[in-house]
């Protein structure tokens, strides 16, 4: 029973080469050349899929990307599959699979299809107005929802193939390689500018390519013809770059875009292995050429989704382009006279037209007359009210129109056919117009929204800008080339144009049926089952934005944006509000303009790649020792270092223990550091800490802390005067960017005046910090020549020296509490630093210790973290550090501020230390603090910042900020969790050696 | 993504600039004189316009430069381009 749907192709199908594929499970044969959806036609096959609401038997519709219907998976079930794809752009080759979309058991036979009978129960905002009641039902109703709802299936296991993104830069842009686009670039890289000329079908030409009304000439050529030559010419120029399989996705201000590059799609599994899949095209054009064409309109009539209805140019190209005919037994309903171009296309390949049903009252063109001649019947002024077939059109039924359009009379007549090509004028394709920020008008008289206001240097030229006629098409782009690329002549002055005038147009949103819209189906988004009556149901209920509208009634949000039938449902609305669709406007068209893939989005940054990360000098030694790691920005720094199996916390109870009773050593090395030269460094240090730095000695450090203007506690940190105009500032681990940043800031924009000089120095030294009892021998043994004497080298001070050859920096400074030294060398000598410390320290167990234990150490002492016991609403008096605010300064950064009503006040929330009634509770950090155990709502006075147990005082300590803790001391406060409330007691913050006395043990 | 023209350094993408907020906010030269409502105004109050707006913007993945930029918040474009201490210019 297969019937030869083969005719003669122009010649873009390899005959020669057949390939085999396999659609729902069975084996089909296409050519070379063929996609998908143009192979399935060849092979009979019209229904596709299953529409999303009514689960309504749907076929191919459209011959490019605006398909709505036929969306399939494509390699079912294999790390490749993708869903929502739409065959109309599915290049086949050897061994592809795919299969339908939204339906069960089958598409040919689909439990889900019960929906279309239930339809009156499935009005627009169904699922809104049935489950809201009651309310706890939601998430019942919401399982069964998500169960039905969605298209398509994900990947199960990770994508095989590689993506890619590149930066391109170009002085002209073309998008689109029809008639219009490859004019414009070949005429622009003859004037010497940088061309791209990207298209997203595999063949440059667009429709003139396959052209056929015998009536339209140029240079005394078919436009095919003529065309042919033309793109043939641009394969000698230079300047000029062509790319195929490229889809623009997103076109934003300042002329740059976004468009995917397709490589492999097209290729046998084999021919795709280790190749980019896709890539991402970053393009940055001096000028923009929209060149993106228009899409045909179908015409809004009952039940116009039957597989067979299609559009009247997608038949014309599957039979002149791709050399198949979609029907044995050919309609065609129109509004225009491109159907009768489609119809002339079939009978001259010797297939039946059975009748052109027109509802216009006549037209003089010389293709009717033609079609008139070849005997096809026409009716004119008629419209269908109604067609029948299930999975297959098998006829429609006709009426005459009344004069206003907005009724049908007399007796009905039926048509038998087997394919319908519908004609509802053209669409020019905007979106990317607008997406770039340029604004439309309403034609009126096209019945189109055309380019009005230009956002960027860009220019829309052919059908997109509602020239569709060959004539106008290059005497508009030849004017509009001269003027955007400023020259004086191209090779379009001398064409010569002949067209075949069409001078009759009618233009009716929604066609009348004998039968009330009540009782019938006219689709305007057929992705999403949205009907005309939908959109009028949606008025009545009061909805009047058109972006109201859509979301109620879904229309235009399907995997297609509605690029078929947005207009209608514009024009339904118009017509039924009473307003001019000038006044409606348009919805916003978003990026991408078809589905991007995740894998192009993201290219490269997969996988270790995804972000950033930085590790220290020392880090081998640390994977060596067994670290476990944390991230601290994207510093990877080690956690603790857990020996025979220990959990975290016997770790840092050990290293806490060794860190005080002999020798711990701590990486350091991710501490931002600033270098800070110029002669009025110490100036900016007055202004940028809270407290005074022109009297600190030459060799000497100092703690400060930076604020906001708003007073905030900002960063912290040590600072060490190297020389008379030369620091070294320390900052945290993860604020070092921003500390730069904001110093960086108030030089160059408030105090331009000063002499100061900022490095960013983090990355240039690695740091070892050596702590404990025994610090200071095991630095002797490294560096015996230094006198580490109290006198000589006291806490809070710098020298420099030398390990062996190697130049260092050591500060006698402390964040544990403990006698401890921070020794800075060239980053490539933070390894063997590191080893001559762990050599030296061995006879005193010295033990590395990690973050959690240096916060451990660093709570015990009661010294904040920025960041963990601040959260930018603490001042420093918050957190009872007065005595680092200066009083005799004039200014600083946030002095101001801590005078403030708001942050004077005596109940602001501050940080005092808790202690726990059973000594071996541990809080929860974060954990909220009460004065009472009402069973009401109590107020909650603070929380828990940073908590441990401290296995050198052995009990449980934490931190935490209060409101009025200052004045709490000794109070008892409660800390209520899920299943018990825990006792505390304020408690002074520094729990370990309050009189600083080991500092100089 | 802006196109913008970095005084320094030249055309470069929008990627490489940090926004600063509003332009010509000076920061008072005796804060200690001002009345709680003069500080708040210098350190919370920023316009918000829908049309040209006068702007702070920084060269952070560059040359780290702070400049000025005139832009109309309505449609992105951007007017003008000025070192920092420039006068703006008149619209």
């Amino acid at each position: 029973m297969t019937k030869n749907l083969r005719v003669k192709s122009s010649g873009y199908i390899d005959e020669t080469n057949r390939i085999s594929f396999k659609f729902n499970g069975k084996t089909y044969h296409g050519f070379k050349g063929d996609t998908l959806a143009s192979a399935l036609l060849a092979n009979d096959v019209h229904l596709v899929g299953r529409s999303f609401k009514y689960h309504r038997p749907r076929g191919i519709m459209t011959s490019g990307s605006e398909e709505p219907n036929a969306i399939v998976q494509i390699n079912p079930g294999t790390n490749r599959t993708e869903p929502n794809v739409r065959a109309t752009e599915v290049e086949i080759y050897e061994g592809l699979e795919a299969s339908s979309q939204n339906c069960w058991p089958s598409v040919e036979f689909d439990i889900g299809g019960i929906n279309n009978f239930l339809s009156p129960f499935f009005p627009a905002g169904f699922y809104y107005k049935t489950f809201m009641w009651p309310a706890s039902f939601w998430e019942k109703y919401e399982f069964f929802i998500r169960h039905s709802a969605g298209l398509g299936k994900s990947p199960k296991s990770s994508d095989p193939d590689i993506y890619d993104h590149r930066n391109v830069h170009c002085d002209v842009l073309v998008i689109g390689a029809g008639i219009s686009g490859i004019l414009a670039a070949k005429n622009a890289t003859k004037n010497n500018f940088k061309t791209l000329l990207v298209e997203e079908k595999n063949e440059l030409g667009g429709s003139t390519i396959y052209e056929n009304n015998e009536f339209n000439k140029i240079d005394n050529k078919a436009p095919s013809e003529w065309l042919k030559k033309e793109i043939e010419e641009l394969k000698d120029i230079k300047n000029l770059e062509i790319k195929t399989r490229t889809s623009v996705a997103a076109y934003h201000q300042y002329n740059y875009l976004l468009a995917r590059e397709n490589l492999t799609d097209h290729l046998e599994a084999k021919d795709k292995t280790n190749k980019i899949r896709q890539r991402l095209l970053k393009i940055r054009a001096k000028k923009v050429i929209l060149a993106t064409g228009a899409l045909e309109r179908p015409l809004i009539f009952n039940n116009n989704d039957r597989p067979g209805i299609m559009l009247s140019s997608a038949i014309k190209k599957y039979s002149e382009f791709y050399g198949v005919v979609c029907g044995s037994k050919n309609v065609f309903f129109t509004n225009n006279d491109s159907a009768y171009e489609s119809a002339m296309s079939l009978y001259n390949k010797g297939i039946n037209v059975e009748a052109i049903i027109d509802i216009r009252e006549q037209s003089e063109s010389k293709i009717v007359k033609k079609v008139e001649e070849a005997g096809i019947k026409i009716y004119w002024s008629h419209s269908i009210v109604d067609t029948a077939g299930y999975k297959r059109l098998n006829s429609v039924s006709i009426m005459k129109l009344s004069n206003d359009g907005t009724s049908v009379t007399g007796s009905k007549i039926s048509i038998s056919c087997d394919c319908l090509g519908v004609a509802g004028g053209w669409t020019p394709a905007v979106h990317l117009y607008t997406q770039s920020g340029s604004k439309l008008k309403f034609d009126e008289e096209k019945k189109v929204f055309l380019p009005n206001q230009n956002s960027s240097n860009q220019i829309s030229v052919g059908s997109c800008c509602g020239d569709f006629k060959i004539d106008e098409i290059i005497k508009n782009l030849n004017q509009k080339l001269k003027e955007t690329l400023n020259i004086k002549e191209t090779d379009l002055d001398n064409i010569k144009v002949e067209i075949d005038e069409e001078n009759t147009k009618r233009n009716i949103w929604l066609l009348p049926s004998d039968k009330p819209l009540g009782k019938t189906k006219p689709f305007v988004d057929y992705q999403n089952d949205a009907t005309a009556k939908d959109i009028k149901l949606a008025l009545r209920e009061g909805f009047r934005s058109i972006e109201h509208v859509k979301r109620y009634t879904t229309t235009g949000m399907g995997t297609d944006q509605g690029k078929l039938g947005n207009m209608h449902a514009l024009g339904i609305i118009a017509d039924t509000a009473g307003v001019k669709m000038s006044e409606l406007g348009t919805t916003t068209f978003r990026p991408p303009y078809t589905p991007l893939t995740f894998g192009t989005i993201v290219g490269r940054n997969v996988g270790k790649f995804f972000d950033i990360f930085r590790r220290t000098p020392m880090n081998d030694w640390h994977i060596e020792n067994k670290a476990e790691f944390e991230n601290v920005g994207q510093w990877k720094r080690a956690w603790y270092y857990p020996i025979d199996g220990e959990t975290m916390h016997q770790a840092v109870q050990r290293e806490s223990k060794a860190a005080r009773e002999s020798a711990g050593i701590l990486d350091a090395s991710t501490l931002g550091k600033i270098d800070i030269q110029g002669s009025d460094a110490s100036e900016f240090l007055n202004r940028v800490y809270t407290n005074a730095w022109s009297k600190l000695a030459i060799g000497k450090c100092r703690y400060g802390l930076m604020l906001n203007e708003d007073g905030m506690v900002y960063d912290d940190g040590v600072t060490t005067r190297l020389g008379e105009n030369h620091y070294i500032m320390t900052t945290t681990t993860g604020g070092a960017a921003n500390v730069l940043g904001k110093l960086e800031d108030y030089l160059q924009t408030e105090w331009p005046e000063l002499d100061v000089y900022l490095t960013s120095v983090t990355d240039h030294y690695a740091t070892a910090s050596l702590c404990g009892p025994n610090s200071k021998k095991i630095l002797k043994k490294i560096i015996p020549d230094l006198d580490l004497s109290d006198e000589n080298f006291p806490h809070m001070s710098f020298k420099q020296s030398k390990i062996g050859s190697i130049q260092c920096r050591i500060m006698r400074i402390s964040f544990t509490g403990e006698h401890s030294y921070e020794i800075n060398v060239q980053a490539n000598y933070g390894k063997d630093l590191w080893e001559k410390c762990m050599e030296a320290g061995k006879e005193f167990n010295i033990t590395p210790y990690g973050t959690e234990t240096m916060h451990l150490l660093r709570a015990e002492k009661g010294f904040i973290i920025v960041g963990q016991d601040t959260d930018g609403t603490m001042t420093p008096i918050d957190l009872q550090m007065d005595w680092i605010v200066s009083k005799k300064k004039y200014d600083f950064i946030g002095k101001r501020s801590l005078y403030r009503s708001d942050t004077m006040r005596e109940d602001r929330k501050q940080l005092v230390g808790l202690l726990t009634e059973d000594p071996n509770v541990v809080l929860e950090e974060g954990a909220q603090i009460v004065s009472e155990l009402n069973q009401g709502p109590v107020e909650m006075l603070g929380h828990v910042t940073s908590s441990y147990f401290s296995p050198n005082l052995n009990k449980s300590i934490a931190l935490a900020v209060v409101r009025g803790g200052k004045d709490m001391m000794g109070k008892k406060l409660f800390i209520p969790m899920e299943n018990k409330n825990i006792n505390v007691t304020v408690a002074n913050p520094v729990f370990y050696d309050e009189k600083n006395e080991r500092l100089n043990a | 993504m802006f196109l913008i023209n970095c005084p320094y350094c030249g055309e470069r993408d929008q990627q490489e600039f940090k926004a600063g907020g509003e332009a010509h906010i000076e920061r008072p030269k005796q804060p200690t004189e001002l009345s709680d409502d003069e500080w708040a105004e210098y350190l919370f109050m920023r316009k918000n316009i829908k049309g040209v707006q006068f702007e702070r913007w920084n060269h952070a993945h560059g040359c780290r430069k702070w400049f000025n930029m005139v832009r109309d918040t309505s449609n992105d474009e951007i007017k003008a381009i000025y070192k920092m201490g420039e006068k703006p210019p008149s619209q």
